[in-house]
Order: C-alpha cells, then structure tokens, then sequence
C-alpha cells in the first residue's frame, strides 16, 4: 500500500502536479460554496472561457500566459458584475454576451496566426503534470491572496450570500462584496487552468460544493466539507489518472461527480425534509 | 425629541413611473410611524429608499441628519417581505439571528458574549428559542417571518423598518410581536413600518401615514382614520384591511 501510494512521488513532475491539485481542489471548490448558494454556476463556465482570449493575446505579446489570463479573467468578471448591476439584462444573458464574445476573440486572434506553437489542449482540458516549478509558486502565491480575501470577507460574504438586500440596508457594502467575490473567482479559475483546463474548472468549482450541500444545513460545514470534497477528488483523481494513464482533468472532475450522485442518495436518506420548502 | 427621519418632497422613481410623488415625512426618536396604502402605493419603496437601497429622483432624504448611506454600518434594521430569500440556504435559526450582529462586527473580530447574549436575547423575544437549532427551510411563513424579525432586533439598530412583519403570523404572535415593538418604541428606537390592518393602527402607532404614491394623510390614527383619506384606501380593502391587488390609479 505504502508502495502504492509513494509511487507516484519517485518524479518531481508528479511532485508539483500532486501540490497544484491539493491547491487548486481545496481553493475551487471552497469558493464554490458561493458559486453554488449564490447561483452563479455559469460564471465559471464564463470566466475560464473568456481567459482564452488573454492566453492568446499573451502568447501573441511573448508574455505569460497566466498574465493575459488573469487580465482578461478579472476584466471580464467585473464587466459582467457591472453588466448585471447596471444593466438591464439577467446575470445568465450578461454572462452569455461577454464570455463568447471573449472566447471568440481569442479564437479569431488565433486564427489570424500563420503558424504557432501554443498547447491549445492543455488549456481546453489541462496539463497538470506540465506545472512548472515558477507555475506552482504562483498558484500558491494567489492562492493565498484568494484564501485571506475570503476569510477577511467571510461575515460579509455568508450575509450578502443569504440576503443581500438586507445585509446592504444594515450597512455592508454588497456591491463592493459581490465585485471581490468576481475578481477572486478569477483569479481561482487561472490559476486552476493548468490542472483542469478551461472546460472542466467549471465542475472543480460546482460539483463537491454541490456534493457538500446534500449533506450538511449548516454553511460552515458546507464550506469545510466542500473544501475537503474538493482536495480529496483532485488527490484521490490525480492517483487514479497516474495508474489508469488517462486525463488528470477530466479523472478529477469524474471522481468529483461520482461523489456527488452518493452524496446525493445518502442525503435524501439523511435529511428527507430538506427539499420540502424548495421554491420550484 | 429629534428626527430619526426627515424627507422632504422625496420623489423616487423606477425609469419612467413616479413611485413616490413628492413625499413629506417625519418620524421622531421613540415613535412608532404605521404607513398604509393599497399594493403598489410605494409603502415598500418608501422603507427601501430611507434603507438606502434605492436613490431618490428627487427631493431630501435625511436619516439622523445624514444620508441613509452615510450612516454607520448597523445603524438601520429592514425587515423585508419573507419571499425574499432562499429557505433552503444552509442555515438554521441561530444562524440567520446571529447574521444581524454581522454588521456591528470589525473583520476577524470574534462573536462574543455579548453578541451571543443578544442573540440569545432576540430568539427569545420572538419566542424562538425552541426552534434554534431548526434549518429554516422547515419553519411556517409566521416563523420565518419572527426569525427576520428576530435578526433586525439583534442587530441593535437605531432604526427600524418592518416590512408588513404581521403578514401570515397568528393572532398571539403578533399580539406578541406588537408588544415586543411598542416596547422598543418606549425606550426609544423610532419605528416606521407598513401594514395593511388598518383595523389595529391605533394599538401598534403612534402617527399614521396613509401614502398613495404621494401623501394623503398624515396625523394620529384617530384622526387619520376618521378622514376621507382613510375611507378612500378603506374601499379598496378587503375585510380585515389586505388591500386588492387591483388598485393602480384609483380615483383619489
């Protein structure tokens, strides 16, 4: 067993890829309780998208890759924050506008290029034994950025979260919340590009908070448990890629949703009466 | 006494319809203000524009001689209408009690025992202390509403803003609740809150405001319903006062 588990650790490659997961698992899948209790499931799916723009631009400017990202990520989530705010149109229409339109940037961008060398599959659907070690000290310097954001903001995120017209009326600044939220939801998604890609961060950031909310009703726990769910599929998956050879993103993000059909069983067992005041 | 609420011609409005028309208003510290009218009179967009949730077009707005959003965070309390939340966010009752302490709190400070004494204290005056540790998904509508209310009285507010708080809660709960607010109103904390029973108005205010969009009355509950204003929102009520939701631009 001690064989089993150590094996993987014999490369350096594997050493990093094991830490990035660990990071990148814990930190999507913690922020995702918001994703998923504020419903913002679709803005994963947006950000990531949008980011491919900046990874060409990037590539186009010789800079890197995480740097047009991150631009392009942050620029977009404010827009679309200030697109749902200001604007007339639904979260869901805002998102839809500006991610394609983002998306088809990077791809018209990338079209106009006689000939390049960017990994496009890495960053579809993740690389994550391509970390480098400058790749990790990054992931691990925002993920602490993301991390002490959340905690200083933890009170005013879990009230603007339930009720955000009454957190706003007692004097919590929700708009300057829900902007916060965005930019650290950005840079969540770069940084977790590289271990997952851009198609399946999206699940890294619903599914094990979704898993989590079938077994708990308290938001403290749903926050650990998701965070734990998070980690525990990205290691246990990453395990499971090394030994099967297949996709590391795609291997987490299927552990991830396995979890959740049996967290989904076992919480209908567990709490019959939860779903009984569900609006339909 | 001083003004908790002042406004003066207070015109608000949602892009081209005039939600409230040039609204005069005072409401004094330790004084309970009732605010009647049919559906769609802007009762509510009166309470969220002096919560500072929406800008006046027009007019002054002062609360405690100040902008709504200028004021210290905790300073106003809203208790909005139970729909407008998810029921089946992870909490329980002492959870969301405990979240109107949140704004009285710096970043990182720790919950106390003085806020867990207040919140102790809010459960119970709602008579909610049973149902504590309950997920709200599995409370009644009178329940919910009592653990809103509950959270705005642990805040410790200097204003308070009820949002039709008596609407589906039983005959005892809001005997209880009407007690719990005069009491408050005595030691001080100025009230405004909208209502459609105009039946009790006396027993719960001190000033009533009968609004239309603009003001039609304004006065003491005895006088105010003695007055043609008050009989004109009367026709437009059921029994027991719940007005009909057919009443845009009625005849004044």
């Amino acid at each position: 067993m001690t064989d089993f588990l150590l094996a993987p650790f014999q490369y350096e490659y594997m050493q990093r890829a094991f830490i990035a997961a660990l990071v990148v698992g814990t930190l999507c899948s913690t922020i995702g309780t918001y994703v998923v209790l504020r419903k913002l499931s679709f803005i994963g799916d947006g950000i990531a998208h949008a980011s491919f723009a900046g990874i060409v631009v990037a590539y186009l400017r010789g800079l890197d890759y995480y740097v047009g990202a991150l631009i392009v990520a942050i620029v977009t989530a404010l827009g679309i924050g200030f697109v749902n705010r200001r604007g007339r149109v639904s979260l869901d229409t805002a998102i839809g506008v500006l991610f394609t339109g983002a998306f088809a940037l990077g791809v018209f961008l990338m079209s106009r290029v006689p000939h390049y060398n960017i990994d496009l599959q890495s960053f579809l659907f993740g690389n994550i034994l391509g970390v480098s070690r400058e790749d990790l000290w990054l992931i691990l310097g925002l993920a602490l950025v993301v991390v002490v954001s959340l905690a200083l903001l933890y009170r005013a995120l879990l009230y603007t979260t339930f009720d955000p017209v009454v957190a706003q009326a007692s004097g919590i600044h929700a708009g300057f919340v829900d902007y916060a939220l965005l930019v650290l939801l950005a840079i969540t998604i770069v940084i977790s590009l590289e271990a997952v890609g851009i198609v399946l961060v999206a699940a890294l950031l619903v599914t094990p908070a979704a898993t989590a909310f079938q077994l708990t009703r308290r938001f403290t726990r749903m926050l650990v448990l998701s965070g734990a769910i998070g980690a525990f599929c990205a290691v246990a998956g990453l395990y499971a890629s090394y030994y099967l050879q297949s996709a590391s993103g795609a291997t987490i993000v299927l552990l991830a949703t396995i979890l959740f059909f049996i967290a989904m069983a076992v919480g209908r067992r567990r709490m019959p009466l939860m779903g009984a005041n569900l609006p339909h | 006494m001083s003004d908790a609420v002042r406004a003066r011609e207070l015109t608000v409005r949602y892009g081209d319809l005039v939600a409230l028309d040039r609204v005069d208003l005072t409401l004094e510290t330790g004084m309970a203000l009732g605010i009647v009218g049919p559906n769609g009179s802007g009762k509510s967009t009166l309470l969220k524009t002096i919560a500072g949730l929406l800008t006046p077009a027009g007019g002054i707005l002062e609360v405690f001689g100040t902008s709504p959003r200028s004021l210290p965070p905790g300073t106003i309390a809203y208790v909005p209408q139970i729909e407008a939340v998810d029921w089946s966010f992870p909490a329980n009752v002492y959870d969301v009690v405990a979240m109107g302490r949140f704004p009285r709190l710096r970043l990182l400070q720790p919950f106390s025992k003085h806020d867990r004494r207040v919140v102790d204290g809010a459960l119970d005056a709602l008579r909610l202390g049973d149902l504590r540790n309950r997920h709200i998904s599995q409370l009644s509508g009178g329940q919910q509403q009592r653990a809103f209310v509950a959270r705005a009285i642990a805040q410790e507010p200097k204003l308070l803003l009820l949002d039709e708080p008596t609407t589906g809660v039983d005959a005892a709960t809001e005997e209880a609740l009407r007690e719990l607010i005069r009491g408050l109103v005595k030691n001080g904390l100025p009230v405004l809150m909208t209502t459609h029973d105009l039946d009790r108005a006396a027993d719960w205010f001190d000033k009533l405001l009968v609004v239309d969009r603009r003001v039609l009355a304004e006065g003491d509950p005895a006088s105010v319903l003695a007055s043609g204003a008050y009989a004109g929102i009367r026709e437009h009520t059921h029994v027991h006062g719940h007005a009909r939701s057919d009443t845009h631009g009625h005849p004044k």
